[in-house]
């Protein structure tokens, strides 16, 4: 029966796929590889995907496949478990709260949402360190850590540019 | 039944408020994970199993993917090497002839303090065996640090063992499983290392805080550290082997003592992963911890009245000035010179009776600031360098 082109959209396509790709990229990245003395950025691959995620649609697998990549990023990385997952799963919820005003917005508006995005994933990320080790980490390594995953953007764009509109009831 | 006729079929949750519902339960499920997180124990236990193996999947996949790099970069190696053979050469003529001066140097050298340990009857530390590992992953963020090598409980490793790069200390183990280990890195904002300046001898705690140079901490005396010293581990707390180079003293664009360290000299690759315990459980324990105190003498005086100081000439003055502090530790010696020596190859007993006391173990400064003795040059000499420097 035909729902008015109403067609579900399979959670393996917009969840499943990036979220392995995002697995494998962060990987990837995590290898001891130097180019002229030195290491690949450490760019958090995960965070436009959960950004691209929120705005795509609500979901009730979504924040359970923020979670998971979270806690892959932290047995990757290294960092306690459940770490990665808070930090994602905050600006998901800004994000998810935030979809009306976000609907519409253009290109640019729409990554310095990611940008204060990211900003609440890295900045609840330097609390909780601070707090777990009562040392504050290194600002410029975490200024570095956030440009390395702002350009990132085009990323999430591309996502959201696919799977927006494959629902028409999240139009 | 079509949707439409079913009774329910008019209700609709609306699919916002329950995405709204399941991201909260899954955000308090994720602040309940990283409150339960036990990371600063350090012990196999509290590393946790889904830890272990995790790593345990991610090591020979790391090993796997940087396998191709890897073999490009021996491949940009040895091209190097064949086109830059003769500069090479002449390089390492000229190196080896300034080396030969110093293996003479050395022998001598090597002569001289054996000679001195029959003398004064020291005991040395003992030879710290070593397992060889390749770093498959590398996390290089502000919050983590570590990485994780490709050797594990089959080597002997456990969590605490230091770790080395053939420039530099790296790192310690914080968990371990069968095949792989994780390394916290010395820049990791958890990683607290105590060290010493080489120059002046004074401590410092080095903490990472997520960048590359580690911050030097609580540092106690009149300047006592300048840029260009060496850092070197103190081997206070026993978690690491005193003497092992950590790097270079900088100062920071934020006027903090940093830390360049000499193991960021080369890439790290392939590490050394020291099999350390703490040269205190070189002593059995309980045996210690069951020494009682000898009865004072009948008759006798607890403490021998106080000497004056014999007005001695300067050569021969030395020699109580370094009795000194024994002495405050056993005071009987002092009065027989023939018994100084004993005094000081008791020395290591010093720290095996740190492992009595677990608060002196794990603040260290304890020992030092009851006994004299720990100020003078004597622990230096009982407690060489265990690691190679």
């Amino acid at each position: 029966m035909s729902s008015g082109g109403a067609r579900p959209l399979a959670p393996w396509r917009w969840l499943g796929v990036p979220m392995l790709q995002v697995m494998g990229l962060s990987m990837l990245f995590a290898l001891p590889i130097r180019f002229w003395g030195l290491g690949l950025p450490e760019p958090v691959f995960a965070l436009p995907v959960a950004f691209a995620w929120a705005v795509i649609r609500p979901s009730m697998l979504a924040p359970l496949a923020v979670l998971t990549l979270g806690v892959f990023l932290d047995y990757l990385w290294g960092s306690p478990t459940g770490f990665w997952a808070v930090c994602l799963l905050l600006p998901y919820g800004l994000v998810l709260g935030g979809r009306s005003w976000l609907a519409g917005q253009s290109r640019v508006i729409m990554w310095l949402w990611y940008g204060a995005a990211t900003g609440l994933a890295l900045g609840a990320g330097y609390l909780f360190t601070m707090l777990d080790t009562q040392n504050a980490p290194n600002w410029i390594s975490v200024g570095w850590q956030f440009l390395a995953t702002i350009v990132l953007y085009p990323f999430a764009n591309r996502l959201i540019e696919r799977f927006e509109d494959a629902d028409v009831r999240f139009r | 039944m079509s949707l439409r006729d079913n009774p329910l079929g008019e209700l609709k949750v609306p699919l916002t408020w329950t995405a709204g519902i399941v991201f909260i339960v899954v955000l308090i499920a994720a602040v309940a994970i990283l409150l339960g997180d036990r990371r600063e124990d350090f012990d196999t236990d509290a590393y946790g199993n889904p830890r272990t193996l995790s790593d345990k999947v991610m090591a020979p996949i790391g090993e796997v993917a940087s396998t191709p790099g890897r073999l490009t970069g021996e491949g940009v190696e040895g091209v190097r090497g064949y086109f830059f053979a003769v500069s090479e050469n002449r390089r390492l003529k000229a190196e080896l002839e300034n080396m030969k001066q110093w293996r003479d140097v050395a022998i001598a050298l090597r002569d001289t303090n054996e000679r001195y340990r029959t003398v004064l009857g020291l005991k040395t530390d003992p030879p710290i065996p070593m397992a060889t590992a390749r770093i498959v992953t590398d996390s290089r963020g502000p919050f983590a640090n570590s990485r994780l090598a490709n050797a594990g409980s089959e080597k002997g490793i456990k969590p605490g063992n230091p770790v080395m790069s053939e420039n530099g200390l790296v790192g310690r183990i914080v968990g371990v499983t069968d095949g792989v280990s994780r390394v916290l890195l010395l820049t990791d904002a958890a990683s607290r290392t105590p060290v010493m300046i080489d120059r002046t001898n004074a401590r410092a705690i080095l903490t990472g805080d997520g960048g590359p140079n580690p911050k030097l901490e609580y540092l106690r005396g009149q300047d006592p550290v300048k840029a260009g010293d060496r850092i070197l581990t103190s081997g206070d707390g026993g978690v690491f082997p005193r003497g092992l180079p950590v790097g270079v003293a900088v100062k920071g664009l934020d006027g903090r003592w940093r830390v360049v360290l000499a193991a960021d000299k080369a890439p790290i690759d392939f590490v050394r992963i020291l099999l350390f315990e703490d040269f205190t459980q070189v002593a059995d324990t309980k045996k210690l911890v069951h020494v009682v105190a000898p009865p004072p003498t009948p008759g006798a005086s607890t403490l021998p009245p106080p000497t004056p100081e014999p007005k001695l000439p300067a050569a021969a003055a030395t020699a109580p000035a370094g009795a000194a502090p024994a002495a405050g530790a056993t005071p009987t010696p002092k009065t027989t010179p023939a018994a100084q020596p004993q005094a000081k190859t008791a020395a290591p007993a010093t720290p095996a009776a740190k492992t009595t006391t677990p608060a002196a173990k794990a603040a260290t400064p304890a020992p030092k600031t009851t006994t004299p003795a720990a100020k003078t040059p004597s622990p230096k000499t009982t407690q060489p360098a265990g690691g190679p420097p």
